[in-house]
């Protein structure tokens, strides 16, 4: 597994597990849960500072840039303008040109809005961001963004923050099998045998936060989606078994009395 | 004394001095610069313009950073979207 990296967009990186910075008590934990996955993405998203109380922390206080990627998302954008409105201020933050592209459709669910997604998506990529985009376990619209010109697509196991783990596990299969960029499961997760299947079926990487951040111990579940994804990983690369209806015996019959 | 004009940054009113430059204001907020955008009356500035471009009465200034997120609904359950400025 030491070579086994991962490149996005002229991006390398060495762990297969991004995770989100939000929901998590303070800082502290936030910084503690994220060592602990052994990320070496991690996602934020673009806000008011807040001018009233400067007194408050920043939390890039507490990530090194050196140490981590960081990824700005459009997170709570429900119209293209909007997203590519933060996208840009993203960008003139000056972290990086990734951008996680979120263009949602509808409050209770938060599913995307896969037309805005790839008209938001278009317009970045011409403008020179390195778009990965949420998108919905759809692989009509994961080619179509691919065909854009985004270096990996980030499909959903099911709603944000649900934890209800894959939902669909034979459209992101499909997807893994149609689509030849990187593809990152994005939400859903629940627990670590999420992710590891997430990875088994073939993923590039699993995105999660609140699976982590939610937890009763998110630093110890942190830990534990950082096994998940490389034992996923692992077993999706030995190659798994074909499932058979009837037994097969282990051991050999010669030799029985 | 200098004239004062009132300027709205991130949604709330201010006052400050007529030839405050963006860069003086975000000095005197004891906002570090990097890893900060700022828009002004909707554009995005570039940063190496902080110092040089003059407040206006009126202007309406965005000053944003990284908060914690991973995908929507943020950490604080608040701040989603801007409202625009007609």
């Amino acid at each position: 597994m030491q070579n086994d990296r991962l490149i996005i967009g002229g991006h390398e990186f060495t762990s297969r597990l991004f995770v989100g910075t939000g929901k998590y008590k303070d800082f502290v934990e936030t910084k503690k849960a994220i060592e602990a996955s052994g990320a070496d993405v991690v996602t934020v998203a673009v806000r008011r500072v807040n001018i009233t109380d400067r007194s408050k922390e920043n939390l890039l206080d507490y990530l090194d840039p050196k140490k981590y990627t960081i990824l700005p998302n459009t997170a709570g954008c429900y119209n293209v303008e909007d997203a590519l409105r933060y996208a840009r201020l993203a960008r003139a933050a000056g972290v990086s040109d990734l951008i996680k592209l979120e263009v949602l459709g509808d409050e209770r669910t938060l599913f995307p809005d896969t037309a805005g997604l790839i008209e938001a998506a278009k317009i970045l990529v011409k403008e020179g961001f390195i778009v990965l985009p949420y998108t919905n376990d759809d692989p009509i619209v994961a080619q179509k963004l691919v065909d854009i010109g985004c270096p990996a697509v980030m499909p959903l196991a099911a709603p944000i923050g649900s934890g209800l783990g894959i939902r669909n596990p034979y459209n992101l299969k499909i997807i893994m099998e149609m689509i030849k960029v990187p593809i990152i499961v994005d939400a859903g997760v629940g627990t670590a045998s999420d992710a590891a299947l997430a990875m088994e079926l073939g993923a590039d990487a699993v995105l999660m936060n609140t699976a982590i951040a939610g937890a009763k111990d998110p630093i110890a579940m942190a830990e534990a989606m950082k096994y998940a994804v490389l034992a996923g990983r692992l077993a999706y690369k030995a190659g798994r078994i074909p499932r058979k209806l009837y037994a097969t015996a282990s051991s050999p019959i010669e030799g029985m009395l | 004394m200098a004239d004062v004009i009132q300027i709205q940054v991130n949604g709330e009113q201010r006052s400050c001095r007529a030839d405050a430059t963006v860069g003086d204001l975000l000095r005197e907020l004891a906002i570090k610069t990097e890893r900060v955008a700022v828009e002004l009356n909707l554009e995005i500035m570039d940063r190496k313009d902080f110092d040089h471009r003059s407040l206006k009465q009126g202007d309406r200034v965005e000053v944003l950073s990284f908060i914690g997120g991973g995908a929507s609904v943020d950490a604080q359950g608040k701040g989603r979207g801007f409202i625009y400025a007609k």
